[in-house]
């Protein structure tokens, strides 16, 4: 790395301060939220501007050095883990907010400003939609590159339905605006193939956002059931009402119990399932659904509908939802997140097949998801210091995906593929499909330095004739692996 | 060349490719105009053989598509379980595979978003031959790169869609229709400013100008449609400080509204029209430039379409109302064979990304070379 000049040439764009060699600095920065992979960087700069970014990727390029650009590091899936002989480039001083623009309903801010200060920024009268349960410290820079979800997604989408624009540096160190303030830009939609990317095709640097008007009124219930099934068959009616809920969370009885000794809500353990529902819009629409959304619950077996009387209660509701994944560490020592998704009907038979193979391997399961579009947290429980259990629960936790993609679902919903699910893109996409999307890494990034090794099951060469496969040189060699 | 199959696609796309043919994917045929003329010589693959529904999960709101399927065959297929895929462009849409080719859409786009809001998943085959996926069939899925969106606006340039899936949306129980109508620009611009920053939850949000006068049509959907329609009116009362009348304001709330919403769509097509990407604060600056031309405006959106009628030197006004508009990136979609380059230029960085998609997806140069943005 140093016979290239490297640090001393990214230490003449961020100077001593924000350039880190030591380790011991290095170590704050060995994984994100998944802290089952871990990798010290080489060293780690963290640039205070878009321009300073540029300049960092160029000078990693003129090195022939790969890169990770990383936000706050809660993502969940080893998206932003460093690489051993790279440079970390860490965003949180990209922290401004550019423009607040009501009137077009945009605002434009840097890559490090959080998931929160978005809303913040816009409030009282506007949000932003796409609301991951971490969005009080996750980075919006973070949610593009993994086009975050959370509760609010099945009424209001994601984040790839928000973003405008985007100013991005490319691997080569050049720096472009695709899309902007403006929609339908002519031309390739490059902003909609980036979002999602999960850093692997650039890192923006800049980010303009549709933000909405706050509706005019809320209204949130909890109904209890005696199983899963009962309240999975509740959602299906309500959504078949042809009601359109701004958030469905589902809780099982494992979950419930948990959360409710840690937030003391007052829900009944031992109950089945609890779902969490909340509609948002128009005063007088949103109070005719919920008076529907009352009743079909009550009609699909529950016979305790809890309806929120104000905002402390709604908040309550809400807090003891958020609080199942910390919950969770009362029961347990240890759990992987696992984050599949399925058809929202097959829900109450992929829930059983769960519990089944949560027998089989002899570990808890606890269930807490968002219902309304399926994307399922299975939370599996293992205790570390037991032999062998950590690695049963991993494979637990990868027999589950198996279910969700026999059900007809996805590998993840929200978390994306990073490291910890590069081995299972080859269950959910065929040859020609991972081809693909080489073909679209390759434009982006054809000497694939910008966090290599994530999504791809294994990493390939873009200097490979695209199309129907034919064996690569250096796999001949018994030099590379395909996948 | 009409396969019957994707595999059939498949094959016919490789074999042309392989003799160095150029191909146009084409559907219906009812945007065959847009982005310009292809070279001669091209080869039409028609979808029209892709007709299948392939899957309709009216419990999940999802249904898998072959590209040839008419979006008015589909939508009468969703309707019968109260459900509808939530694009409305004019004359009934030709095909899904052209819908999404074209990004084309129409005023539901304010509420559900565009084509590439809902496609959950597409099937593409590219000019070797080889059939590629991404997306799923669940709504929510962040596995791999979205190449929906890539090939969604592509014009058949990167490869031919060959099926989709689709997110779908339940059919409103009932709607209604704000009409509001103004000589005022300004008032015009004024009053969509007040309704694109209050919470109305509408289905559409569009405006109507043509000949010195200009309409506001808000669009409520649900069981409560005609109350907040009434409702709505009173924001048309704060954007002047005085009853809505009282400046100019015809304001009337019309429950039977589909005629309205038809108007409208077919307003959108035309001997020629521009397509403008701008903001919606831009709406006066897109009033002043539409000349005799009917504009149609996504208003909240600011996206809008500017229709010229047929006359004396319609290449010219097209030509003038698009300098006038500059920056603004203008498309002209019908009538591209009016204009030397119907694409704006675009910025070189990005230009030269975009051609390197297209060399990575379409080696061969085999779809509709030279016939997309700058060139491509």
């Amino acid at each position: 790395m140093d016979g290239h000049g490297l640090v001393e040439r990214l230490r003449r764009v961020v100077g001593d301060r924000w350039l880190l060699l030591d380790e011991h600095d290095l170590r704050t920065y060995e994984s994100d939220g998944l802290l089952q992979y871990q990798q010290v960087p080489r060293l780690a700069v963290l640039p205070g501007t878009g321009d300073e970014v540029r300049e960092c990727v160029a000078a990693c390029a003129a090195a022939g050095v790969p890169w990770v650009a990383r936000g706050a590091g809660s993502g969940l899936s080893g998206g932003a883990l460093p690489i051993k002989d790279g440079v970390l480039i860490v965003l949180s001083r990209l922290n401004r907010i550019l423009e607040v623009d009501l009137d077009n309903g945009r605002i434009c801010v840097e890559p490090g400003v959080t998931n929160a200060a978005v809303s913040a920024a816009v409030a009282p009268d506007f949000f932003y939609p796409p609301d991951p349960s971490s969005q009080i410290v996750c980075t919006i820079g973070g949610n593009v590159a993994e086009n975050s979800g959370g509760a609010h997604c099945f009424k209001y989408g994601f984040t790839t339905n928000y973003v405008t624009g985007l100013e991005v540096v490319l691997a080569d160190g050049e720096q472009v605006t695709i899309g902007g303030k403006a929609l339908d830009t002519p031309g390739y939609d490059l902003l909609g193939a980036f979002v999602g990317s999960e850093g692997t095709l650039g890192v923006a640097t800049k980010i303009w956002l549709r933000v909405v008007p706050v509706p005019e009124a809320t209204r949130t219930l909890v109904a209890f059931f005696d199983s899963t099934r009962q309240a999975g068959e509740a959602v299906s009616a309500i959504v078949q009402a042809g009601i359109v809920p701004g958030a469905i969370e589902m809780m099982d009885a494992t979950t419930i119990r948990a959360t409710e000794e840690m937030a003391h809500a007052g829900y009944p353990v031992g109950r089945g399932a609890a779902l969490l529902v909340e509609l948002d819009g128009a005063e007088a629409e949103c109070d005719a659904q919920f008076a529907q959304v009352t009743a079909i619950c009550a009609e699909q077996g529950s016979d305790d509908v809890r309806v929120s009387r104000d905002e402390a209660e709604r908040q309550l509701f809400w807090k003891t939802r958020k609080a199942a994944f910390p919950a969770m560490g009362r029961i347990s020592p240890n759990y992987f997140v696992q984050d599949g998704v399925v058809p929202r009907t097959t829900l109450p038979d992929v829930l059983v097949r769960i519990d089944e193979l949560a027998a089989e391997y002899g570990l808890v399961v606890a269930n807490v998801f968002h219902a309304g579009d399926g994307n399922l947290h299975p939370l599996v429980c293992f205790d570390a210091a037991v032999e062998g259990q950590a690695a049963r629960a991993e494979e637990l936790a990868g027999r589950i995906l198996d279910v969700c993609l026999e059900a007809g679902g996805s590998i993840t919903g929200e978390h994306g593929v990073g490291v910890d699910k590069r081995k299972h893109m080859g269950k959910m996409f065929a040859e020609a499909d991972l081809a693909a999307f080489q073909r679209l890494r390759c434009a982006f990034d054809p000497d694939g330095q910008a966090n290599p090794g994530k999504v791809m099951p294994t990493p390939r060469l873009c200097g490979e004739v695209p199309g129907v496969y034919r064996q690569h040189p250096l796999e001949a060699a018994g030099l590379a692996e395909r996948f | 060349m009409g396969p019957t199959s994707i595999e059939e696609a498949a094959s016919a796309v490789a074999e042309l490719s392989k003799q160095g043919a150029r191909v146009r994917p084409a559907g219906a045929g009812s945007r065959a105009e847009w982005g310009g003329a292809d070279a001669d010589g091209t080869v039409t693959v028609h979808t029209g053989g892709l007709d299948r529904i392939v899957a309709h999960n009216p419990g999940d709101f999802t249904a898998i598509v072959q590209a040839g399927v008419p979006l008015a065959a589909l939508q009468r297929q969703l309707a019968r379980e109260g459900q509808w895929l939530a694009l409305d462009p004019p004359d009934l849409g030709g095909t899904v595979g052209g819908l999404v080719a074209t990004a084309d859409s129409g005023p539901a786009r304010h509420r559900y978003g565009g084509v590439r809001d809902l496609v959950i998943g597409i099937t593409v085959v590219l000019s070797d031959g080889s059939v590629a996926r991404s997306g799923g069939t669940v709504i929510k899925n962040v596995a791999g790169y979205d190449l929906g969106k890539l090939f969604a606006g592509s014009y058949g340039t990167l490869g031919l869609v060959a099926q989709v899936a689709l997110r779908l949306h339940p059919l409103p129980a009932g709607t209604a229709t704000l009409v509001a109508t103004t000589g005022d620009p300004a008032t015009l611009a004024a009053a969509v400013r007040a309704m694109s920053r209050h919470p109305l939850e509408a289905q559409a949000l569009d405006v109507a100008w043509r000949a010195g006068e200009g309409r506001l049509l808000v669009r409520f959907g649900g069981v409560t449609a005609a109350a907040r329609a009434g409702d709505a009116t009173k924001l048309l009362s704060d954007v002047s400080g005085s009853p809505a009348a009282s400046r100019g304001f015809d304001v009337d709330v019309v429950l039977d509204d589909e005629a309205i919403w038809a108007a409208q769509r077919a307003a959108q097509r035309g001997p020629a029209v521009v397509k403008v990407s701008a903001l919606p604060t831009d709406l006066p600056a897109v009033l002043a430039a539409a000349g005799d031309a009917t504009v149609v405006s996504r208003a909240a959106l600011g996206v809008s379409w500017l229709s010229f009628p047929e006359g004396t030197d319609l290449a010219g006004r097209v030509t003038a109302a698009r300098t006038a508009l500059a920056p603004h990136p203008t498309v002209v979609l019908d009538g591209a064979r009016l204009v030397a380059e119907p694409w704006p230029a675009p910025d070189p960085g990005v230009g030269a990304l975009m051609r390197r998609v297209k060399e990575r997806f379409d080696p061969t140069g085999t779809f509709r070379p030279g016939s997309y943005v700058g060139g491509i």
